[in-house]
């Protein structure tokens, strides 16, 4: 049996028949490769999963694609605009805040939502909002330099 | 061009794709009509297999095979083996029991592979696996090593009596024990070095791919040495011939020695794809990567310091106990030897050492290389005992070590268990962290935080390893079944850009930016023009791949041996463009010139020269190519002092870490921005294994009960310090580059200084990693009793 599924992801009305157990990172990776967004973890611990459904960071490996229907997610993929890199994403090249860069697009996409609520987020403010976030390369020094400076290239 | 050669923090080439998501990790390949494997593993630690009924599987949708032990059997398929043969004390080569990819008549560890289910979706594959039926004469398992050796212990395998893989011995115990004869001091010491699940974020992955025509397969796999992979699947495991095997380590996310080794499941992936004519891909789940990727350490060590009464030391004797696991990984024997022993001098004098080392087989997951691999693990006891001795002997910590350490004038050194250092600083470096952790102040801030009731500790780590892995003659000597140089390929194209092809592979370390900068430095290109190519053994002709910090010591010296040649090749050129003799033709950064005209030409007018030879000297080959290998002349020698603040809250048990203070000895530095992220990383992991992190197993069932995120504390953003990061440059005398490697001292030095630390605050050596909340509060509560009853 299969179901149904139409998702709004970076800016693209998508339509996919999946079995109804079809988590969203699944979905996203399987039926529209779009593989920037990673699977750490079974748990949902690792935040490698992390996208925007509608507007807000969610792991997508912890909810079905079904239970995104009809709403607009953005992956990795879609954050720069016009070919121009998002802030953030800037600044994590700048600060080297990725090795592997196996947990950088959850990593990036947890770091936007948070700078979009604390737009001038303190060290103890931004590795608080991380703990969700795994990343066994870069010791989370430079991602927490690069997470402050983006906020603050956020505000523009 | 004069911000981007060596020297320069140089921002990465590789992140545009992974900052915008594309990067292509193993996982995310998908080849047309793949497969979907997904493994039965195991449930119980020890068991003899008395029967498996897949019938039943068979017929489930979706299903094209299922596959046991049997089936692989039958096509004589050879089992994984260990590369390095570690000899005992007689002289006998070590016990390396047969290691089949699917158990046959025994499981031996939880998530041993009992069968493989290969259907055309991974969860069809799945609810398949659920169909099988195995029917199992449960047995009793042990887990630690001390169990292990105690008479009438389960036997893991019946051609291992007592569970003894090896009982080896290094350095010469007669001197050592007269030293300990005519010390003034004799400190003690009983350390559980606890073991690790390396935890790379991207989970292991493998497709492999069978081309019938040409009779080819292709293996994709999250590979730290796809070269090394192709030799062990080729020359032992499968029988292919070499040339026919293409291995491809995509983008690797994180490796930390686990992807090293050559692994069941690849090789199932490889050999179900050339019996079913269709690739085959597999890719673990978190849980699969706790029960079956090559955990780390696992050491029970009991060591002895011998000093006389000025704390100068005489002698040291330590006795290990490492716990293989059920088999013997690729390079596991390696890892408490050589990898261990050879270090015991640390960066001391010491005349005399002597070590024994028993390696035993449990029914747990096997044990391997994890980042640092047998240094952490060295580093650890001899800065444990050297700060107890201090302790002991009222000396100040770092004057004690000053006192032993290797003088600067001393070099090149013969410490007495085989290890010639090349160079160092030991005082200096240690004198640079000691002013950064403004360590003469610390009684002040003791004070302070006393006066708030909490405890505080200052530890100091001043470590060495053996890096740049390794000269071929020496580790063959030693054991090892591979030669440790690299290869290194440079070719221009006609427009003047370049391809760099590289043994090594980048998994996170940033090779193609630092390499690059290398090439550019050297030969005068833009960063922009040069591609450094690595992970794929159809285009990088050979290599040795990444693991021991060797990849700048060993690979880029490579490097430098063909860009040597090249300008050589272009020197050449240049001469007959000029019209000058060869001799008169000087080179310097990517120009070419007459001495003493002003007669010169760039080296893009080589390349094209090169591949446009129109006018062009008549003896001299077209193209502008080289390839140089580099076998190392011997091991580098980073060295460096760490010093770990904490304060703990008396009333909780938890550790803050206050300040955490790093100052290393890379020899030269190409990148310092990548460098400093190394080490970065490295304290992480370092402060994970000795405050947070530790694999458990039910010492009664074998089960892993660490078997996911939600068990095995992994440490995160909020758990850690920001890192204040010094360096001095001794350059690596031996190599053309002068670098010594820096991917491993942040997790060796970090656990012995936060230990140090830690044991300084509570007054008591009585603690074993991880120093959680829980285990420090309870030394505080056993204090507070032992005071009340006074
Ligand atoms: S994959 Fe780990 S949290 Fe989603
Ligand atoms: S960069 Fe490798 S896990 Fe974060």
């Amino acid at each position: 049996m299969t179901i149904s599924v139409t998702i709004t992801v970076n800016g693209q009305q998508e339509t996919r028949d999946v079995e109804p157990r079809t988590l969203l990172v699944q979905f996203l990776r399987e039926h529209l490769q779009l593989t920037g967004t990673h699977v750490g973890c079974d748990t949902s611990q690792c935040g490698a999963c992390v996208v925007h459904i509608d507007g807000k960071s969610v792991k997508s490996c912890t909810i079905l694609a079904a239970q995104a229907q009809g709403a607009k997610v953005i992956t990795i993929e879609g954050l720069a605009q016009d070919g121009k890199l998002h802030p953030m994403q800037e600044a994590f090249r700048e600060h080297h805040a990725l090795q592997c860069g196996f947990c950088t697009p959850g990593m990036i996409m947890s770091a936007v939502d948070l700078a979009q609520r604390n737009p001038n987020p303190s060290e103890e403010t931004v590795r608080h909002e991380l703990e969700g976030n795994l990343c066994r390369c870069t010791g989370y020094h430079n991602i927490v330099k690069a997470v402050m400076a983006g906020a603050q290239a956020m505000r523009g | 061009m004069a911000n981007q050669g060596i020297g320069q923090a140089v921002r990465r080439k590789e992140d545009f794709r992974f900052i915008t998501g594309q990067g292509h990790y193993t996982d995310d390949i998908n080849r047309p009509g793949q497969l979907y494997a997904v493994f039965l593993r195991s449930p119980h630690a020890f068991a003899k297999i008395r029967s498996i009924n897949t019938d039943a599987a068979r017929k489930m949708p979706g299903v094209v095979a299922v596959y046991t032990g049997k089936d692989v059997a039958a096509d004589k398929v050879g089992g994984l083996i260990c590369g390095w043969t570690v000899k005992d004390k007689q002289g006998n080569p070590h016990k390396a029991p047969r290691h089949d990819i699917i158990a046959i008549d025994h499981v031996r560890h939880v998530g041993d592979q009992v069968a493989v289910v290969i259907a055309r979706s991974t969860s069809e594959a799945r609810d398949a696996c659920e169909a099988i039926e195995v029917d199992y004469d449960v047995l009793a398992p042990v887990t630690d090593v001390r169990s292990a050796l105690k008479p009438g212990a389960p036997q893991v395998h019946a051609d291992a009596p007592g569970n003894l893989c090896y009982d080896w011995e290094f350095g010469d115990k007669a001197s050592t024990d007269q030293a300990f004869a005519k010390a003034a001091h004799v400190t003690k010491i009983e350390l559980v070095n606890n073991r690790l699940s390396p935890n790379p974020m991207e989970p292991r992955s493998a497709i492999g791919e069978y081309d019938s025509g040409t009779d080819s397969t292709t293996v994709y796999t999250t590979s730290q040495n796809p070269h090394v992979i192709r030799l062990i699947l080729c020359a032992f495991v499968l029988g292919l011939p070499e040339h026919k095997v293409r291995v491809i380590a995509p983008d690797v996310g994180g490796g930390f020695g686990s992807k090293i080794f050559n692994y069941a499941e690849e090789t199932v992936c490889v050999w179900a794809a050339r019996k079913l004519k269709k690739p085959v891909k597999w890719t673990s789940d978190r849980t699969e990567a706790f029960l079956t990727d090559a955990h780390g350490r696992d050491h029970v060590t009991h060591a002895e310091l011998a000093l006389d009464k000025d704390g100068k030391f005489l002698g040291l004797r330590v006795a290990t106990m490492a716990n293989m696991g059920a088999y013997l990984s690729t390079f596991a024997s390696a890892v408490p030897t050589y990898l261990y022993a050879l270090l015991l001098a640390g960066q001391y004098t010491t005349p005399a050492i002597y070590a024994e080392v028993k390696a035993v087989f449990t029914n747990t997951t096997p044990v391997d290389a994890y980042r640092g691999a047998g240094r952490p693990e060295a580093t650890y006891v001899v800065e444990r005992i050297v700060e107890a001795a201090a302790r002991e002997l009222k000396m100040d910590p770092a004057e004690i070590r000053r006192r032993n350490f290797v003088p600067v004038d001393a070099f090149p050194y013969q410490t007495p268990v085989a290890c010639v250092y090349d160079s160092g600083q030991y005082a200096k470096a240690l004198d640079e962290a000691m002013k950064m952790a403004d360590y003469a102040n610390f009684a002040k801030r003791k004070a302070e935080s006393a006066r708030k009731g909490n405890l505080r500790g200052i530890g100091i780590c001043a470590y060495i390893e053996a890096c740049g892995i390794a000269p071929s003659a020496v580790v063959g000597s030693l054991g090892a079944g591979v030669g440790l140089w690299e290869s290194a390929q440079i070719r221009f194209n006609a427009t003047g850009s370049v391809f760099v092809y590289t043994g090594s592979h980048s998994h996170g370390q940033g090779h193609e930016t630092t390499f690059a900068q290398i090439v550019s430095d050297k030969l005068g290109v833009p960063m922009e023009n040069i591609e450094v190519v690595h992970g794929d053994t159809a285009l990088v002709p050979m290599g040795m791949g990444t693991y021991g910090s060797r990849s700048l010591a060993v690979g880029g010296s490579a490097i430098i041996r063909a860009t040597e040649k090249i300008i050589d090749k272009g020197k050449k050129i240049a001469a007959h463009l000029m019209e000058a003799s060869v001799d008169d033709v000087a080179y310097d950064k990517g120009i070419f010139s007459v001495k003493g005209t002003d007669k010169q030409v760039p080296m893009a007018q080589i390349a094209f020269t090169a591949y446009v030879p129109h006018n062009y000297p008549a003896d001299l080959e077209p193209g502008l190519e080289a390839s140089a290998f580099y076998d190392p002349a011997n091991f580098t020698f980073p060295a460096g002092v760490h010093i770990a603040e904490v304060e703990i809250d008396s009333a909780t048990g938890v550790t803050t870490i206050a300040n955490w203070v790093a100052v290393d000895d890379f020899g030269n530095v190409i990148n310092p921005m990548i460098v400093e992220g190394q080490v970065h990383g490295g304290i992480a992991q370092g402060i994970g294994q000795a405050m947070l992190e530790g694999v458990v197993y039910d010492p009664k069932s074998g089960q892993l009960l660490t078997a996911s995120f939600n068990d095995y504390c992994m440490p995160r953003a909020d758990d850690l310090p920001s890192y204040k990061v010094g360096m001095i440059e001794t350059p690596c005398p031996h190599n053309p580059l002068g670098v010594k490697g820096c991917g491993e001292a942040g997790a060796i030095a970090a656990p012995a200084a936060l230990m140090n630390a830690i044991t300084d605050a509570l007054g008591t050596e009585d603690i074993n990693m991880p120093a959680t909340p829980q285990n420090v509060w309870r030394v505080i509560q056993r204090q507070n009793l032992a005071a009340a009853a006074e």
